[in-house]
């Protein structure tokens, strides 16, 4: 291994550390959080930052820190479930028509033109506004505008391994066509996808607070970082902290996956995704072995 | 016969004509999803308009309602002739104040036009220059510490940007108005809101670009016969990475149809977004399926604009577009 990619491997490790903090910090907020970040104090509202409030008090005298804390698991985990759904379909849906080919391909493949002649943002406007608020149907909204992108490229990826020798070889051994897609095909394809998958959870997770933002998200009583922000901009001259540290939440998790994604692809590098069988064929030839 | 000796492919004029055939289909199924999308909704749209010019719901009024607006019909049949209304130039009337609804789109595409152009202008006027000096002066300071920026102003959403800008620019220092209203001045914030968030992803990829055509064997023969760097570096390595430049450009403005939403709430600027925002939480209906259809109309004729600009440009994508020189 060299020096390089010793260094992008354990930057991966330290980063997933830090996300995976992140996620048990989601978890444990309820228990964690200083005040209650559901309690309506008017007395108390609008405190600046201090002992008691360590991020200040909002419009209602909410305590800012605690619902950051409890905000950030709607935040972040519902943005994990879009990748992760998307991911899902996209990966079904692309390896059954690129195995298969066909009218299903055909039909699938020009959906997917469809889909993806809409500008994504306008498509989940359309998607969420229709459906009518709420966390749900956001969720709904960012997948399908994220699924033809997977779709496709899983596709792509199949269609080139469907022709290696070793899916030959399975196929000349008797396995079923399922054993072959799930034992040879996925986990050959799955590489890219997962890049692709963590490369954009960032993004998912701006798209999901934008459309929080807007109203469309999170409905209260639920806490969301898009929908406090939007709460905090009409006090914002008179209680800043009220948008900044909500706003802070976001860049600094958006930074983070987005160094996590940057490490995954570094570590994963899709350029030598079928490395793996090239290291056996030079085996096989440099031991003699003839190769399929 | 074919003659073998003749070149393959077709005209430039021939291959636009092809790609706006082939684009029928796609609007056909875009405006087929958008209407049914008001299938998927929970609300009806009859009692919405109903609510909305305070008629009290009953059933039979409801109904009545319904064979008017043609909704008691099957959906193939309400879908062709929304269409055909469509085509003709009627996108039908808002559900709440009974407004045409070309009439809100003419006033507010303008609006939305300026605002993705000029943020456009700036990404291009940002990420061009800065891509090419971080490329040059690779692993240098500068080259880090826009690198930095560019990372950190990928990771902010424009929403944040703008209220920071806003609370900065309009609120402290009193420089700009806090809201835009139309005016040039009021233009400032929401551009830079939107422009600066999409220049820190897109310096990356201009990098990328020209880092790949800096370590090709033309540049080291250009320098090594005498030719100036800058020279090179303008006639050849900026012209290679123009594809990069237009598919850059072209993906900005794919983000920004509908990417405007959020900035163009905060700053009350009037546009497409702020329009389709209002007709969300009113359920009209109407508005929000012209905002679909006309977005992506606008988002498909770029994308083909972009592809017929690589075939002007670069003689190697007239070959893979099947495209004769």
């Amino acid at each position: 291994m060299t020096r390089d990619k010793r260094f992008a491997r354990w930057r991966l490790i330290i980063l997933l550390a830090l996300a995976a903090l992140l996620g048990i910090l989601c978890l444990l907020a309820p228990r964690l959080v200083p005040n209650d970040p559901y309690k309506v104090d008017l007395l108390q509202a609008k405190q600046p930052p201090g002992a008691q409030f360590p991020f200040g008090t909002d419009g209602f005298g909410r305590c800012v820190f605690s619902r950051i804390l409890v905000g950030a698991r709607v935040s972040i985990f519902s943005a994990l479930a879009v990748v992760g759904i998307t991911l899902v379909i996209g990966c079904v849906i692309g390896t059954l028509c690129g195995y298969f080919g066909g009218a299903v391909d055909t039909v699938f493949m020009r959906l997917v033109d469809i889909f993806l002649a809409f500008p994504g943002m306008v498509l989940a406007l359309a998607v969420a506004g229709m459906l009518g608020t709420g966390l749900g149907n956001a969720v709904i909204a960012l997948v399908a505008t994220g699924w033809p992108q997977y779709a496709r490229l899983a596709r792509s990826f199949v269609l080139t391994l469907r022709e290696e020798n070793f899916v030959y070889a399975a196929r000349l051994n008797g396995q079923s066509t399922w054993s072959i897609l799930l034992r040879h095909i996925l986990p050959n394809a799955l590489r890219p996808l997962i890049v692709t998958a963590s490369l954009s959870i960032g993004g998912t997770i701006l798209g999901l607070s934008g459309l929080s933002f807007l109203g469309l998200g999170a409905q209260p009583p639920a806490v969301e970082w898009g929908s406090m922000l939007s709460d905090g901009r009409g006090l914002m001259q008179q209680a800043p902290w009220i948008v900044f540290y909500p706003g802070l939440a976001i860049f600094i998790t958006v930074v983070l996956f987005n160094l996590l994604g940057d490490s995954v692809r570094d570590v994963l590098d899709p350029a030598d995704a079928f490395h793996i069988f090239r290291k056996v064929k030079a085996l096989r030839h440099r031991k003699g072995i003839p190769t399929l | 016969m074919e003659n073998s000796l003749r070149p393959k492919g077709h005209s430039l004029g021939r291959y636009a004509l092809r790609r706006l055939l082939l684009l029928i289909p796609v609007l056909f199924g875009v405006t087929l999803l958008t209407y049914g999308l008001m299938f998927l909704s929970p609300s009806d749209p009859v009692e919405m308009l109903l609510q909305a010019q305070g008629i009290p719901v009953s059933p039979e009024v409801v109904s009545a309602m319904r064979v008017r607006m043609g909704l008691d019909r099957p959906f193939l049949e309400q879908y062709f002739a929304w269409l055909w209304r469509f085509l003709r130039g009627d996108m039908g009337v808002s559900l709440i104040d009974g407004e045409p609804v070309w009439l809100m789109l003419k006033s507010a595409i303008p609006r939305t036009l300026l605002l993705t152009a000029s943020s456009v202008l700036v990404t291009v006027v940002l990420s061009v220059p800065l891509g090419v000096l971080t490329a040059v002066r690779q692993n240098r300071f500068s080259d880090y510490l826009i690198r930095f920026l560019s990372f950190l102003g990928n990771a902010m959403p424009s929403f944040l940007l703008s209220l920071l800008l806003l609370y900065l620019f309009a609120l402290r220092l009193g420089l700009l108005p806090v809201l835009a209203g139309g005016s040039v001045k009021g233009l400032i914030l929401p551009t830079l809101a939107l422009a600066l968030p999409m220049s820190g992803r897109y310096i990356r990829q201009v990098r990328a670009a020209i880092l790949e055509q800096l370590g090709k064997r033309y540049v080291a023969g250009a320098i090594s016969r005498g030719v100036r760097a800058r020279t090179v570096l303008i006639r050849s390595v900026l012209r290679n990475a123009m594809t990069t430049i237009l598919t850059l450009i072209s993906l900005s403005v794919g983000s920004l149809l509908g990417g405007t939403a959020a900035v163009e709430r905060i700053f009350a600027w009037r546009g497409m977004g702020y329009m389709v925002m209002d007709a969300i939480f009113m359920r009209d209906y109407p508005v929000i399926q012209a905002f679909v259809v006309w977005m992506t109309i606008l988002y498909v004729v770029i994308n083909l604009l972009t592809d017929l600009s690589y075939a002007l440009f670069d003689p190697r994508a007239r070959k893979g577009l099947g495209v004769r020189s």
